[in-house]
């Protein structure tokens, strides 16, 4: 930048938008879990619990919820998986009072990929995400406890997450939340430090971030997510907010290129009435 | 606040009993009226459960005193109902409404349901009850289709907005007390309470299945802040009772706020407004403290609807590009 050039374009989109009131929320977030696993004749919910700050607050929210006895953490290394990751996962469960179960996917992973050397990361990832999602519901089974998801509105619109892996659960207390959202109630809730001070990552090959990964830092994309998504800004009102148009151009095409994994599969419409479309019901139906 | 009011004041006969001292208001019989306001959670679609709760709920306002409980909008059924609308439906001459009539005998109730008509329309409906019987119907005329909301794909909309005498025959007050129903997103628009109070309305009673929404902008939610601002306006401006009843527990994932309350014609609080959690508070209504609010702003007696009736007229018939 030489000396005559311009400033650059102040944000002038405040981190302050997305400030939240985290005692109603906690609040909030709190009856949701009670009453939406209640209703369905349950009393216990199971979280797999990654060392992360997400599965850290789902957890925490399913304590209070329904007490840390009918809370089940479940911890699942791989073999590569950080240990860190594991011992983090265990302090958050200690400080909650809740008893964590560990399952080691090693030999399911191994076993699959032992014939299928070609599989890259990516692959490697998506398999050991739905391993994790079918040991909860064999556990949900098992243990009469509904699934309680993890995923953030940052990751579900950026569509940052395996379909069938941890984007499936039964319910969902965080999918409302921006990860600096997460971040704040995670602080309000007082976890574990080390928890919300270390950089978030999938974890699902060793060094891995989620901001490297994506090019972005979480905090600019809740931003601009908040005032795209959340108050319908066009582009060029978010232009004029600070935001970079490239920027803006990248976010929107994630978001729409990502949508089919926020909705059920398509079903051939034949009949005149067809689940989802004209068969409308909600979940909550008689209860 | 609440305010006391001792229903044997007046004198045998009727007549006004002698004034303190020269110049005093004249005592007069008893002008309170107990409403509660039952904030529940009903079960979505599940008509049965919800009367039977609807029962016990009357049977223990009667028992604490209550003349009237408002019940929330659509209490019969839930809110977010989709194809339970016409599921769960039920008919003015049905045994849900008799029932709940039977029930209404020692204190009057409103009470929300999908109101199926003859020709097979389904409405989203507060149905007054007393003394047995059915005494009003109002058929929500705004059905708020957007957002969250979608109501009119499933629902026909309601054509009238219209004050009646109530019942109110445990309160025996001097004079009925002139009451009009407006269903949640009704209440959104001024033209409904204008309509009201011009029909000559005391007490506004709005049921409500408010969805609870926005968490950024202080310690309510943001939707708490709006009811806030619009119930307690509207008593304000048009110095009427206004008793709120909103629902609370979870649909899909969708919270519902509760945060019933009443607001006096002077557009203050009586009391603190209900939490989150069901909850029945009683509150203590009075004539003369409508009275008193409309002799200190007296913008009823001034208001100029001759000039409504003009302009709205110019305003229908001008030319239009």
């Amino acid at each position: 930048m030489t000396e005559t050039s311009a400033a650059p374009p102040e944000t002038t989109a405040s981190p302050a938008t997305l400030e939240v009131d985290a005692p109603l929320v906690t609040e909030i977030l709190t009856g949701f879990v009670r009453e939406e696993v209640r209703k369905v004749g349950f009393e216990r919910g199971v979280v797999g619990l990654s060392g992360g700050i997400d599965s850290a607050l789902a957890l925490a929210l399913v304590c209070r919820a329904l007490g840390p006895e009918n809370a089940i953490p479940v911890i699942m290394p791989y073999r590569a998986s950080s240990p860190a990751s594991e011992g983090d996962a265990r302090l958050v469960a200690a400080q909650l009072g809740a008893t964590p179960l560990v399952v080691d996917i090693s030999p399911q992973i191994d076993a699959y990929f032992s014939d299928r050397p070609d599989a890259d990361r990516n692959r490697r990832g998506n398999k050991m995400a739905r391993e994790r999602m079918s040991i909860l519901y064999d556990i949900s089974l098992a243990r009469e406890a509904l699934v309680v998801g993890t995923s953030n509105k940052t990751e579900l619109l950026l569509g940052y997450g395996t379909i069938h892996g941890d984007m499936a659960h039964a319910l969902n207390p965080l999918g409302d939340l921006y990860k600096t959202q997460v971040f704040a109630l995670a602080r309000h809730l007082e976890l574990p430090a080390a928890v919300i001070e270390k950089a978030p990552s999938a974890d699902l090959w060793e060094g891995q971030s989620d901001e490297d990964e994506l090019g972005f830092e979480y905090a600019a994309v809740d931003l601009l997510l908040h005032h795209m998504v959340d108050e319908r800004r066009t582009r060029a009102e978010l232009r004029a907010l600070g935001f970079d148009g490239a920027f803006v151009d990248q976010i929107r095409r994630r978001v729409r290129d990502s949508q089919y994994k926020r909705r059920p599969p398509l079903i051939a419409k034949l009949s005149n009435r067809t689940i989802d479309r004209d068969f409308r019901y909600p979940r909550d139906w008689g209860r | 606040m609440v305010t006391t009011v001792d229903r044997a004041a007046g004198t045998p006969g009727g007549l006004p009993g002698p004034a303190a001292e020269p110049g005093a208001p004249p005592d007069g019989p008893a002008t309170g009226l107990q409403v509660a306001l039952a904030q529940m959670a009903p079960r979505l679609g599940d008509l049965r459960a919800n009367l039977a709760r609807h029962l016990e709920l009357l049977g223990e306002a009667a028992g604490r005193g209550a003349d009237l409980v408002v019940f929330p909008e659509l209490s019969l059924t839930g809110y977010f109902l989709k194809d339970l609308a016409t599921d769960s439906a039920v008919r003015l001459d049905g045994p849900e409404l008799g029932a709940l009539a039977e029930a209404a005998r020692d204190v009057d109730a409103v009470v929300g349901c999908i109101l199926e008509s003859d020709d097979h329309r389904f409405h989203n409906a507060a149905v007054y009850l007393a003394g047995g019987a059915i005494v009003h119907v109002h058929r929500k005329v705004y059905l708020p289709t957007y957002g969250l909301f979608d109501e009119a794909r499933d629902l026909a909309a309601g054509s009238r907005f219209r004050a009646f005498a109530a019942p109110l025959r445990s309160a025996a007050p001097p004079r009925p007390w002139r009451v009009g129903i407006l269903i949640c997103e009704d209440l959104w628009h001024p033209s409904s309470t204008y309509l009201l109070a011009r029909d000559g309305v005391d007490l506004i009673v709005c049921p409500s299945a408010s969805p609870g929404r926005g968490v950024g902008s202080g310690t309510e939610l943001g939707t708490a802040q709006s009811y806030d601002v619009i119930t307690r306006t509207y008593a304000q401006l048009f110095t009427t009772y206004v008793a709120y009843c909103n629902r609370v527990g979870y649909e899909d994932g969708v919270n519902f706020w509760g945060g019933s309350r009443v607001v006096d014609p002077e557009g203050h609080l009586d009391g603190e407004p209900a939490g989150r959690e069901e909850a029945m508070p009683l509150h203590r209504l009075d004539l003369g403290a409508l009275r008193r609010a409309r002799i200190a702003n007296p913008m009823l007696r001034d208001e100029r609807h001759d000039i409504v009736d003009a302009e709205a007229h110019r305003l229908r018939h001008r030319d239009r590009d």
